[in-house]
């Protein structure tokens, strides 16, 4: 399987190159972020305070990693169902979130978004936690500690392998009948 | 009368919740090997493969599988010649705490559903217990993510729908999910009982190996072609393989009643069963 390799943070020239279907390697950095850590980073947007992060161009992975321990700096850290943040989605593409990473379809007014603030999403492979975290090089928690498996960590990740499964030009791998993202 | 001590069963509990976590169960990893030989679209054999050599890196480096290492489900059924000295939820919970210490499990569990803060610890576990003749107790330690428990759905149809109506309600079931509850799946499905009892079963279901006996195999096999039929395929990103295998459970009902139950497991099914 050919691998498109794409660099983070990701460039409107990058995005816009980018077909659902297409196979891809992330090198970089991306930033892990689920339930609760987007509750916090919405709560932080009303409040006017700073996100743990600066989001341009930047790529949000929806992981809950098990812990790294030995040679690992992280243990598992497969995807999480990514319509559980749809919910929370267009507030940080409008801030420049440029990449999603996660499993499952998402909603209609995430995809339109996507399009408006041109961002893509990335489907990597759920339940394949062990393998993946062979491709991370470095993790580290930078924000919400106290939230435990869900605080925010940032990952330097090398081949991450993904597939496109939505892109800016209204192509989307997932089924049209798959309506149950919750 | 035959004693067990509740740290045998601590003990136990523990080196199964590491098993479990790390260890692909044989017949799924053999389902999901015939299911990469036989799948046409390469997109989803190379999923398939890349799930395969998932198996293999978590059985080899002691990972877990999946980083959702679940909310733990216990089974336990007792022979009634059996006393077992000490608290027994606490010996099964101290079990969970220990196995997923020693194994760096993520810890997915929260002490109230709306006040939402985790106990850090994975505990506690949800236990079942059946009393049965015998002297000895079987445990089953069931880690359940819920990407795919999310997804299940019970529901209480008329007598009158019959195996059409089961038929069109779990493939429903299968199609609402899509991607979310990891395909391929393992489909657990539950007849009969009152609602609760159905739930169970279907839950019960997911923990007996694929292709073992049991009730209604012709409507098994109805399901399964039906459920792949759909074409969700793996990661639901299409293809021939959207279900490994589907298990029923069933009891006896009321008179008016037709509960059905849905239990969706993942690729990675995990479950190990210890004696003593």
């Amino acid at each position: 399987m050919e691998l498109k390799v794409v660099r983070t943070p990701l460039t409107t020239e990058v995005v816009r190159s980018l077909r659902a279907g297409d196979f891809v390697a992330l090198h970089g950095v991306v930033y892990t972020a689920r339930d609760a850590a987007h509750r916090r980073m919405i709560q932080a947007i009303v409040s006017g305070e700073p996100l743990p992060f600066d989001p341009a161009g930047q790529v949000i992975y929806y992981t809950g990693p098990c812990p790294g321990f030995n040679h690992y700096p992280l243990g598992s850290c497969g995807p999480t169902t990514s319509g559980r943040m749809d919910g929370y989605t267009v507030e940080l593409l409008k801030l420049g979130i440029r990449g999603m990473i996660g499993k499952g379809e998402r909603a209609a007014e995430v995809r339109a978004a996507m399009q408006e603030y041109q961002a893509v999403y990335l489907a990597t492979i759920g339940g394949a936690g062990a393998y993946l975290s062979r491709k991370v090089l470095r993790a580290e928690i930078v924000a919400y500690p106290d939230l435990g498996p869900e605080a925010v960590m940032r990952l330097e990740v090398v081949d991450f392998p993904c597939i496109v499964a939505t892109d800016v030009h209204g192509g989307n791998l997932y089924r049209d009948n798959n309506k149950g993202a919750i | 009368m035959r004693t067990i001590q509740s740290e045998d069963i601590t003990r136990a509990v523990a080196v199964a919740a590491i098993e479990a976590n790390t260890v692909l169960p044989p017949d799924i990893y053999q389902a999901l090997r015939t299911a990469y030989e036989k799948e046409r679209l390469p997109r989803a054999r190379y999923l398939l493969k890349v799930l395969l050599d998932n198996a293999d890196i978590a059985k080899k480096e002691g990972l877990a599988l999946c980083q959702d290492t679940g909310m733990v489900v216990v089974n336990i059924i007792i022979g009634q010649e059996v006393h077992i000295a000490g608290d027994l939820k606490e010996a099964v919970d101290e079990g969970v705490r220990l196995g997923y210490r020693q194994g760096h499990f993520r810890a997915s569990v929260v002490k109230d559903p709306l006040i939402r803060v985790n106990t850090g610890d994975n505990t506690p576990c949800i236990m079942h217990t059946e009393i049965v003749p015998g002297d000895t107790v079987r445990i089953t330690v069931f880690p359940k993510g819920a990407g795919s428990e999310n997804m299940g759905r019970v529901a209480m149809l008329k007598p009158g729908a019959g195996e059409q109506g089961i038929v069109d309600f779990v493939v429903e079931t299968v199609e609402m999910a899509g991607g979310n509850p990891c395909p391929p799946l393992v489909v657990g499905v539950g007849i009969g009982g009152n609602m609760e009892l159905a739930s169970y079963l279907a839950k019960k279901a997911l923990m007996r190996p694929l292709g073992a006996s049991g009730p209604y195999p012709e409507l098994r096999h109805k399901l399964l072609e039906s459920i792949n039929k759909t074409g969700i395929g793996p990661q639901g990103l299409g293809g021939d393989t959207t279900a490994l295998g589907v298990n029923i459970e069933s009891f006896p009902t009321h008179i008016a009643s037709l509960p059905v139950a849905v239990n969706l497991g993942c690729h990675s099914t995990r479950r190990c069963t210890r004696e003593l």
